[in-house]
């Protein structure tokens, strides 16, 4: 009973996404005449590809029950360790590999103290999000460093098959792993039964501390990933690198329907709220609306994606209570259960 | 033992430890910094502790019902920027009605906060990491790329700063310390002694529970953001007065501080535990390491590293040893109590988790 009607909730979420998507595209196309051309397609995706890359990984950590704060600073300290090495001398591929492990050493960090010690996810990666950003500040300083070898920076910049630049393809490749691990796999159902309830997945034999360290290994892994696709796009690294991602990418998936408790949500939503925020800031871009408002949006948006579900699900009950007060008392079980699901 | 046991709480071994390691924090700077164990030093850290402190008071309140204000920042730059702004408009308006509208203009954006999150049941990380944007946004869209500056403002408020309330040898006690001293006591004699303080704690510790009690927790918690958003308003006044100069970016990133003085300062991020003397106290030692970092000739940027890794210390040990210690308290309290009268079944207060 109460499986379907969350169930039901989503599928409704799920649509009236799909209708806010549209209503954004169909203002764009009435207010910009550059918005349906192909450059501003890739350009719309290309802006933010490296937020919806660890938006996926996010979902599942969220789905989990967890959150992952410290995503943003993980990305500037893989772009800054990156941009240190090739400072001091070392060839690209091999900062490359290292900015990677960086990023896996910092998931890895998370993970040892949210799955293993017990720590709240949320107080982890909060030191996360201002320790890892002070290592990345102490590496560059307030300096910018730039001058990658020009295969570098194209690789960020330039198209790479088609029109399509390499980190979409990153973002399309992962997104298809990421279904098959989250709907095709045991691996996923975990997710999903540990982020409902913990302590039921443990009894049932589920190792609950290997996915979370897993998804965390993973969440700073792709991080770090994103922060060197960061690094190659705008062809310069600084200690403010990717500073205030978190926002965007946990909008993105809470947007999409998952539910911060952990247990419900489908990639399908993620899918389709990043499709409307990449469309509502490139809209509000060719509109000239200031980057900080844009973020004031996004800040709202946050709050009515929750607010929003939460009112529908009121109103319903409230609904669903007179309907049954109204009734014949003979309905006294019904009653009953409807002040038990309040 | 036993004896040493019945006098001090878990709770009081924190603070203890917590002011052990100030004092040792303040011993290595000054072997390291000439001249540093000096007034001077003391009213430069003092002053900007002050601010840190009066926000980790408010965000203590709304921690300790299990919730979070992460827009705490925002609110303090918003409010510092919109009283500068009226004073650089009309330098007549009184002292009292700038901190009113201060307390105002704060009270207002926690109560959207509060709003949000009791009534409208959004988690408070949602609600706060939102508005920590939103409010932002409107500052910058309200100042529209201007910038206060001192020599705009009335002296009295610029000169405000260096008023001394009293002086210790050349260790001077300034006005606004001893205004977020008020502040804490004041909210440490709320936390203690009137039904709303004990409330918080009862909400914090379990929730359900609280609301089965029949206590009316979504007007606390929503109290308790109002409260927070004042105190920022409040805190908003003061930096405005410490610095004169304000930008859009003024207090950015101010939540990471507190947050990290709230969690260093013993107040459990799970809600139900902590005293405001704590929270001081970690808001202490975040503003002696930040003011002191600087002084020091290594890495300035050090700093946000050590500001992390003193936050996972501080929830890793509540976790891990103040568990421990709470189970070896209970244990003696059970045994004195059943020895003492048989039939009393008193459980242990800190025992639980």
């Amino acid at each position: 009973m109460v499986q379907r009607s969350i169930w039901e909730r989503l599928r409704s979420w799920e649509v009236l996404l799909l209708v806010i998507l549209l209503v954004t595209i169909v203002i764009n196309v009435s207010q910009s005449p550059v918005y349906a051309s192909v450059g501003n397609i890739v350009n719309l995706f290309q802006l933010h590809s490296e937020k919806i890359i660890v938006a996926l990984i996010m979902t599942f950590v969220i789905i989990n029950g967890e959150i992952d704060l410290s995503v943003a600073s993980i990305m500037g300290l893989s772009a800054c360790v990156l941009a240190a090495l090739y400072e001091a001398g070392a060839s690209v591929p091999i900062a490359i590999a290292v900015a990677l492990l960086a990023g896996l050493v910092a998931g890895a960090f998370n993970g040892f103290w949210i799955a293993y010690v017990g720590l709240p996810s949320l107080a982890v990666t909060l030191a996360g999000l201002i320790g890892y950003r002070g290592i990345a500040r102490i590496l560059i300083e307030d300096r910018s460093i730039g001058d990658f070898p020009e295969w570098f920076d194209h690789l960020g910049q330039q198209p790479l098959v088609g029109a399509v630049p390499l980190a979409l393809i990153i973002f399309f490749v992962f997104l298809a792993i990421a279904v098959v691990v989250l709907q095709y796999t045991s691996f996923g159902r975990y997710v999903y039964v540990i982020g409902n309830n913990a302590e039921a997945a443990r009894f049932s034999g589920i190792k609950v501390k290997r996915v979370k360290m897993t998804l965390y290994i993973v969440s700073g892994l792709l991080s770090a990933l994103a922060g060197i696709l960061v690094a190659a796009r705008l062809g310069a690294v600084r200690g403010n690198t990717a500073e205030g991602f978190e926002l965007d990418i946990i909008t993105m998936v809470l947007l999409g329907g998952v539910s911060i408790f952990g247990g419900t949500g489908t990639l399908t939503g993620v899918g389709l709220s990043i499709l409307i925020i990449l469309n509502l800031r490139n809209g509000m871009g060719l509109a000239n609306v200031t980057g900080n408002v844009q973020t004031s949006v996004i800040g709202l948006l946050l709050i009515l994606s929750v607010l929003i579900p939460n009112s529908a699900r009121d109103v319903q009950q409230f609904l669903r209570r007179r309907q049954l007060l109204t009734r014949p008392p003979d309905t006294k079980v019904k009653k009953e259960d409807a002040t038990q699901t309040t | 033992m036993t004896s040493i046991k019945r006098y001090i709480h878990p709770d009081q071994v924190r603070e203890l430890s917590l002011v052990v390691l100030i004092v040792l924090v303040v011993a290595f700077f000054g072997t390291q910094i000439d001249g540093y164990l000096s007034g001077r030093t003391f009213n430069r850290i003092s002053t900007s502790v002050a601010i840190i402190t009066v926000v980790a008071v408010g965000q203590t309140l709304v921690v300790l019902t299990r919730n979070i204000d992460l827009s705490v920042g925002s609110i303090v730059g918003f409010c510092a920027y919109f009283v500068g702004t009226q004073y650089t408009n009309n330098n007549a308006i009184p002292p009292l009605l700038g901190v009113g509208m201060a307390l105002g203009v704060g009270a207002l954006m926690g109560a959207i906060n509060g709003l949000l999150i009791a009534y409208g049941r959004i988690p408070a990380i949602i609600v706060t990491l939102g508005t920590l944007a939103i409010y932002r946004g409107i500052l910058v869209d309200f100042s529209g790329a201007k910038t206060v500056t001192t020599a705009n403002l009335p002296d009295w408020l610029s000169s405000l700063s260096r008023v001394n309330l009293f002086t210790i040898g050349d260790v001077e006690v300034r006005l606004m310390v001893a205004l977020a001293v008020v502040v804490v006591i004041v909210f440490q004699l709320v936390l203690r002694y009137l039904p709303f303080g004990r409330r918080l704690y009862a909400i914090g510790s379990n929730p359900e529970a609280a609301r089965i009690a029949g206590l009316p927790s979504r007007r606390i918690v929503f109290m308790a953001y109002v409260l927070c958003g004042a105190l920022a308003g409040l805190a908003g006044f003061m930096f405005l007065v410490r610095f004169g100069d304000i930008t859009v970016v003024a207090a950015l990133g101010m939540e990471l501080q507190v947050v990290a003085a709230v969690v260093v300062g013993g107040v459990n991020i799970f809600g139900g535990s902590g005293t405001m003397i704590g929270a001081m106290l970690g808001a202490v030692i975040i503003g002696t390491l930040e003011q002191s970092l600087i002084r020091l000739n290594i890495n300035e940027f050090w700093k946000d590293g050590l500001l992390g890794l003193f936050i996972l210390i501080a929830v890793a040990s509540d976790t891990v040893i103040l568990n421990r210690l709470r189970n070896v308290w209970g244990r003696s309290e059970l045994k004195l109590t059943s020895g003492a009268d048989a039939g009393a079944a008193q459980l242990p207060e800190k025992a639980k988790r």
